[in-house]
């Protein structure tokens, strides 16, 4: 195939990757989306394979029957409330992919055209090293994120001392390593350069708390981009540099979106140790602990829904732990077909990473039209009858509109103190992530039902049934 | 869907793409008798200008594009790109390639396999997540 239609056929694959993202615009349109997007995935293998370097197509068909064998057994084993951990999992591969990649360049120029081994085009070897850079800080950034989802390595952030000048000092010493690279072409530096770059993802991610995982996942999410991009570069690839950045991109706002949810600024995400606080265990707001709080049953929930002309739903993410969402929507469906108008409000950080809360819903079979974003309900809550607040609680917080001083002043909420009556599921009183105490538990309009999510979802669906 | 409906709208998308490429392979021999024709005329650039270009021309297309994307399937927009950055295999399968068996071929065929993991697991589970968002009733 001549090369002039290979990057014709690029172009098509890269045109079908921007239809793959265009069509999530809306769900109706967002199948046909994620069709194009593997249509332009066939294309740009197909392209490649037809390439005339490219020869060994056994060894290839065995990479991609392995390769594809443990990527689809994985994708249809996956629970939707570990999908943030696959999603880590999967940055991280695509991270160690550009490693493996840029250093097969680096030994075998020849076979990308970029010159010979000991004589690669300067331009081409600053592309490939960034490639490899960036490639090594996804692979064991994403490995730290995904331990954290998972629960293998703490949530809390894990700060020492000297720790910002030591990630400065592997950050200046991966540039010197560049230089030296591009000056003396010995491959050593190269080894010496994914080391380093290696450990700097690791040092990286290590302090970052549970509570800023959202920004996290998109992050590494948009570095995976980049390290494409960057190889992209060194191939003189079109599609590979279109495609990194559409992913770059798409990351980027992401985290935009994460960080502005949470009124985080992006650089005290990544110099880490939010949420260190909650270790305190809450210290000045202790004094407040001992004031009152009314507490209800089951039955006081079924009956006030019941009796009410509007209810909106705010789940989070204790809802999804408890695994109380099929419960939840069956408690739903009892007070719609009792003529109760329900919906439910979202906070963009109610899952663990952007939109989770919406495919945990929509698993649930609840319809995504009821499903409503802060900035489209916020308004309707002072015209609501009762909220019912399932495993969530920072994001309901007045103090984020009304106290300056509390840590999570600044941060957008959802207006549940301006409804009738508020309902709190909740398993204790142990304050939210940010270690705030919540003033809306002590109001008189609200009630707390304390219980685990799904129990007490049960013990209201079985009042329901019988009022 | 059944793996027949399966097979049947496979066989459509596959259909869709020859005629596709049919379309593209005429253009590019049109292109190509373009630039013998215009090649007198342009200045080369160093391929680096070349990339740089395209790539500020995606980032703002993928800017735009992205902000268009309903936040309800923000979960499936990071697993789809998660599986488009992985057109990064085009890099390993060319490293691959040759008939001879070296360093740079076996680093080529790890990223092969890693890369396909990522594909089909970042395609599918897409698929299973848009799946739920469908109308219900």
């Amino acid at each position: 195939m001549s090369s002039d239609l290979s990057a014709l056929l690029y172009l098509v694959a890269s045109i079908c990757f921007i239809m793959a993202l265009r069509g999530l615009s809306h769900p109706t349109t967002s199948r046909q989306g994620n069709a194009f997007g593997i249509v332009g995935m066939v294309l740009a293998i197909g392209t490649t394979l037809a390439a005339p370097g490219v020869v060994s197509y056994g060894t290839i068909l065995l990479g991609l029957l392995i390769g594809g064998a443990i990527g689809t057994v994985i994708a249809l084993r996956i629970q939707m409330t570990a999908l943030p951990q696959l999603v880590a999992a999967f940055h991280s591969l695509v991270g160690l992919a550009a490693v493996f990649v840029a250093l097969a360049a680096f030994h075998k120029p020849e076979a990308y055209g970029i010159g010979s081994v000991g004589n690669i085009n300067v331009s081409s070897l600053v592309e490939m090293a960034l490639g490899t850079a960036v490639g090594a800080i996804t692979f064991t950034g994403s490995i730290v994120a995904f331990g954290k989802l998972q629960g293998l390595v703490t949530g809390r952030p894990l700060v020492f001392k000297l720790q910002h000048p030591l990630n400065a000092a592997l950050g200046a010493a991966s540039v010197l390593l560049l230089v030296l690279l591009c000056t003396t072409q010995d491959p050593m530096y190269l080894w010496i350069l994914v080391a380093v770059t290696l450990l700097l993802g690791f040092l990286l991610i290590l302090p970052i708390g549970g509570a800023d995982m959202p920004v996290v996942v998109s992050m590494l999410n948009s570095y995976s981009g980049w390290a494409a991009c960057g190889i992209g570069f060194t191939l003189q690839n079109n599609l590979l540099i279109v495609t990194g950045a559409l992913v770059g991109s798409s990351g980027a706002i992401l985290s935009y979106i994460m960080c502005k949810a949470m009124n985080r600024s992006f650089i005290s995400v990544i110099l880490g140790g939010f949420g260190a606080e909650s270790e305190a265990g809450g210290g000045g707001s202790e004094g407040q602990d001992d004031r009152v709080v009314k507490s209800g049953s089951g039955d006081d929930a079924a009956f006030l829904m019941k009796n009410a002309e509007s209810v909106i739903i705010v789940p989070g993410y204790g809802m999804a732990v408890a695994q109380a969402q099929h419960v939840l929507r069956e408690m739903v469906d009892l007070l719609k077909s009792s003529g109760v108008n329900v919906r439910y409000a979202i906070h963009p950080v109610a899952g663990r990473m952007p939109g989770h809360m919406n495919v945990l819903l929509a698993e649930a079979n609840v319809p995504y039209d009821e499903v409503l974003e802060m900035d489209e309900i916020n308004r309707d809550f002072r015209s609501t009858d009762v909220v019912f607040v399932i495993g969530a609680n920072d994001i309901t917080n007045p103090a984020a509109k009304t106290d300056p001083k509390s840590p999570i002043y600044g941060m957008p909420i959802l207006e549940v103190d301006q409804a009738q009556t508020v309902l709190f599921v909740k398993r204790g009183m142990a304050a939210g992530y940010a270690g705030v105490q919540n003033e809306l538990f002590f109001r008189d309009n609200t009630m707390m039902l304390f219980g685990d999510a799904k129990a007490m979802c049960e013990k209201i669906v079985k009042a329901l049934e019988h009022l | 869907m059944s793996s027949e409906q399966f097979i049947n709208k496979a066989t459509d998308a596959a259909n869709a793409a020859r005629a596709l490429s049919d379309e593209v392979a005429s253009l590019a021999s049109e292109a190509s008798r373009l630039v013998v024709e215009t090649s007198g005329q342009t200045v080369g650039h160093s391929p680096l200008i070349m990339g740089l270009t395209v790539l500020v021309l995606a980032v703002f297309v993928g800017y735009y594009v992205v902000w268009n994307v309903t936040p309800a399937l923000h979960s499936p927009l990071m697993a789809v790109t998660n599986a488009i950055s992985s057109v990064i295999i085009v890099g390993a399968l060319i490293a691959t390639g040759p008939a001879d068996m070296g360093f740079s071929e076996v680093m080529g065929f790890i990223a092969v396999v890693l890369a396909a993991v990522n594909i089909f697991g970042g395609f599918i589970v897409t698929q299973r997540m848009l799946q739920m968002f469908k109308k219900k009733k």
